[in-house]
Parts: C-alpha cells; structure tokens; sequence
C-alpha cells in the first residue's frame, strides 16, 4: 500500500517498495498556469534533497521542481513530451513527473501528510 | 519611484472574476483569470477579450505650440496628422535611445492624446514637462480607466453594448462623449479598440459588454504572449535607453523626411546610426521543439561565437510552438539563419523567423 507525503514546496511523494513517484499538487499547477513544457531529469540520475530535477515551463515562466529526498531517478513521465498539460488536468494522477529510489527512507519522516499539508496551503 | 504598489479602479470586479494577481510596472495587475492563458489568449483571437490597461498613462497635450513639444520630443510631424489620425511614435533621448513608445492622436487643431507605458509614465511625464517650459503648451496626465477590446468580434460586442465604430479604422482615434477617448488599435495583433473613459461610465459599459459571452477578461499573461506572436516590442524589454530605432527594425514609425530634417532630440545620433548601420538587429526567433526560450538567454552561432540575446521569449498559444524575440549580430539576423539558445547548458536550435509569429488583422478600413 503506497503512503503519500506532501512537501512545503508543493510536491507529493507515493511511496511504495523504496521507490516514490513524484508530482507537483493540485495547488501547485493552478499557481503555475498552462504547462507548455516539462524538462525531465535523466534516468540513473542521483539527486541530493533539494537539487533541481525537474524544470516545468508556463507560458509565461520557468520554475524549477527540487528534489524532496535523496535518491536515484529510476523513471520519467514520457507523456509529458506530447502533453505537458497532463500536469495541470490531474497533477497527482497521470501528471506525475518522475520516479526515484531512495537512499534515505528516514527522510520521509520529515515531510507533511494531507491533512498537514492542507492546513499548510490554508 | 515610491514603495507603494498602485491599484486598478476596477480591482473588485477583477477579483470577482478570479484573477490572480501580480506586480508589473509598479502595480497590481491580473495575471490571469480562471480560463488560464491559454484559453484567454486563443478566445482573443476567436472572440474577444477585454484587458484592463488601466496601467497605462493618458496625456492630454493642448496649446498653441502642442505639435512643437510633440516634434521636439519624438521624431514625428505631429502637425502633419489628419484630424483622429493616430501614429505609433518614440520618446528618444539625446543618444537617439528610446525612453518609450507612444501612440499620438490627433483630437483637434491644437489638441493631441499621448498613452505611454505603465512603467515609464512618470518619467515621460516628467520628460514632457521639462520640455514644455516657454512653450504654450499643457501636459495634463489624465485620470481614467483604460480598456482594450481586442478580437474579430470586438466591433460587435462594442456595438451591442451601444458603442458604435463603423466608420473607425486602425489607427485612428475619437472622442464620443464627454471624457472618452476610443481608438480602433491595440497590442493583439487583431482588430480592436482602446478606450480611456471615467471609472462610472466604464462600470456601466462593462455591465453591458459582460451581458455578452463572447467578451471575457484577459490577463496580463496573454496580453504579453499575443503581443510577442504579434511581433510587438515591450518596452523594458524589446526596447530601452540603450536601443535606437535603427537597431530595434522601429524606423517605419520615423516619416523619411524627418529623419533628415527633424529637429526632435536625439535627431544627430539617430543620424549617426543611420549612417553606421544597425550593428544588431531585433528578429523573431523561433526555437525547435516545444520548449520556451526565455529573456536573457544568449545565443550562440554554430561555430560557439557570440551572437545576441533573447528579450522576450515564451510559448505562442496560437502559433503552437515556442516564439521568441531578441537582438542578433546583423549579419546572422537573415530570416533562416539557424542559431543556438544556452538554455541550462543544453544547447537548443533556434531559427531567426519572420515577425509577426501571427499575421495581423487590423481593420485598415
């Protein structure tokens, strides 16, 4: 059973098996606006917590998406090279953008779950 | 400059609408509306979209010597406009930079309307003023709210709401009643109009274009990628201080005898520049594949050479691809020259294209 965690930088995390799938919410896509552009990190790549792995392009701006933990990119979200939009229609269904193995599961215990997350978002 | 961030007259109805809001020029201004940009900037093109540029500064210029402050403040024959003619125009400095872009109207023997950009109006105000001493002349800065309705179908709803328009065509600008100046122009790209008018005679008027549901409120985001497809400049951006019309391809808004004979400020650099020739040049510039090419981002030529720089870039809804504007060495700035952005290290293709991105629709009549 996959355990969802939230980030203050409006991300979530379903964890499953060492392995988390990584989006930005809901909240997070309404206050980017349109997506024209996902650039995805490279599978077998290593991240730190906050590294940049992900960059998402409005029309207007571009803005970066951090790592939320440390771990290895396993898999990207290749529909979003034909429909970068798929992060706004359902940003924690068929939006997510990677996957990654994590090194430090005792990482995950610093994050929000929804409840703490909503209250965080008011 | 103070601290304080301005607000529209019309911010409530902004905010029923459900905006988001954000700062630009020195104000606070909706970004976007519950549509999205996306949705926004292609109902423009169908329909019409209604943007509030409140933002944006009217000046009311009056006096015996009103066309000798415009001519010596931009080079234009102000004096030469047909009654309601309006001409695009430059505030230059003495290096031939460009302070702003205006729109000249004519209203009268002796009357002329100025809208100047958000960001630049008091210096513009300024600029004018210090000009204007010794002369008969007034700058008055008016107070109104600023509307543009943009789109195929904005005569229409204009003219549903009791606006009629028949006989406006681009570029030309009118006064219908008493504190209101319509103008058929915009920064779309598409036929439409810009109306200064008081805040109550807007709120009525927006009751009525509302009552229709092919007008919707366009933000701030849209405004910016229609004007890019259309290939206009923003200036702080496109255009600065530091540009002249020879570089920025602006001298079609410069009548030819003007240039030689003018005596607005900045009337011999402008010559210089001339003479020398546009070192670089403002081109369109389209990037392969999907991904937006930002302001600030520097190109290169195939062999790593520096070649210029973006000023605007984005994603162009109805072009359907990335579109970009920027300055280039003038020898590479031949449509179809292949460049290279640095975007994040990776190297993405860029073709110089034509501008606009979109083609124009105005109303020449």
């Amino acid at each position: 059973m996959a355990k969802t965690y939230f980030t203050e930088d409006h991300e979530w995390l379903s964890v499953e098996g060492g392995v988390a799938t990584i989006g930005i919410t809901d909240y997070a896509q309404e206050q980017l606006g349109d997506l024209v552009f996902v650039e995805l990190p490279e599978s077998g790549k290593k991240l730190a917590k906050g590294d940049t792995a992900v960059v998402v392009e409005s029309v207007k701006a571009a803005s970066d998406v951090y790592a939320p933990v440390d771990g290895e990119v396993t898999e990207t979200n290749e529909a979003l090279a034909s429909d970068p939009a798929l992060v706004n229609s359902a940003a924690t269904g068929d939006g997510w953008l990677w996957k990654m193995s994590l090194s430090d599961e005792s990482q995950l215990s610093g994050l929000m779950d929804e409840a703490a997350y909503k209250s965080h978002i008011g | 400059m103070t601290g304080d961030i301005k607000h529209l007259p019309l911010e409530d109805l902004h905010k029923a609408a459900g905006a988001k809001f954000g700062a630009f020029a020195g104000w606070s201004m909706p970004l976007t509306y519950p549509a999205g940009v996306m949705k926004e900037h292609l109902h423009t093109r169908e329909h019409t979209g209604l943007f509030d540029i409140s933002h944006m500064k009217l000046f009311e210029i009056g006096g015996a010597d009103a066309a000798a402050l415009l001519n010596r403040a931009c080079p234009l024959d102000a004096g030469a406009l047909t009654l309601s003619q309006s001409k695009y125009t430059l505030l230059l400095n003495e290096q031939a930079g460009i302070i702003d872009d205006l729109i000249v109207t004519r209203l009268g023997e002796k009357r002329f309307m100025v809208v100047a950009n958000a960001g630049n109006a008091a210096v513009d105000e300024a600029h004018l003023q210090a000009l204007a001493k010794g002369l008969d002349v007034r700058v008055d800065p008016l107070d109104r709210v600023f509307l543009a309705i943009q789109g195929p179908e904005a005569w229409a709803a204009l003219s549903r709401a009791g606006v009629e328009t028949g006989s406006l065509t681009f570029m030309h600008g009118v006064e219908p009643h008493e504190n209101w100046f319509l103008t058929r122009s915009g920064y779309t790209g598409e036929d439409g109009f810009e109306i200064g008018l008081p805040e109550a005679d807007a709120r009525e008027l927006l009751a009525r274009l509302f009552d229709d549901e092919r007008v919707q409120w366009i933000g701030l985001a849209a405004r910016d990628s229609l004007r890019l497809e259309a290939g206009l400049c923003l200036h702080g951006q496109d255009i600065t201080p530091d540009t002249n019309p020879v570089d920025a391809g602006l001298m079609w808004a410069i009548p030819k005898e003007i240039r030689a004979s003018g005596n607005f400020i900045g009337a011999g650099a402008l010559q210089e520049a001339i003479s020398r020739g546009a070192a670089r040049k403002r081109v369109g510039l389209k990037p392969d594949g999907r991904q937006p090419v930002r302001a600030g981002t520097p190109l290169f030529d195939d062999n790593g050479n520096a070649a210029g720089t973006v000023t605007s870039g984005g994603f162009g809804p109805s072009a359907g691809y990335p579109v970009a504007m920027g300055y280039v060495s003038a020898p590479l700035a031949a449509s179809g020259t292949k460049l290279f952005a640095d975007v994040r290290g990776a190297k993405i293709p860029v073709d110089i294209h034509p501008l606009p991105f979109t083609p124009h629709r105005y109303r020449k009549g």
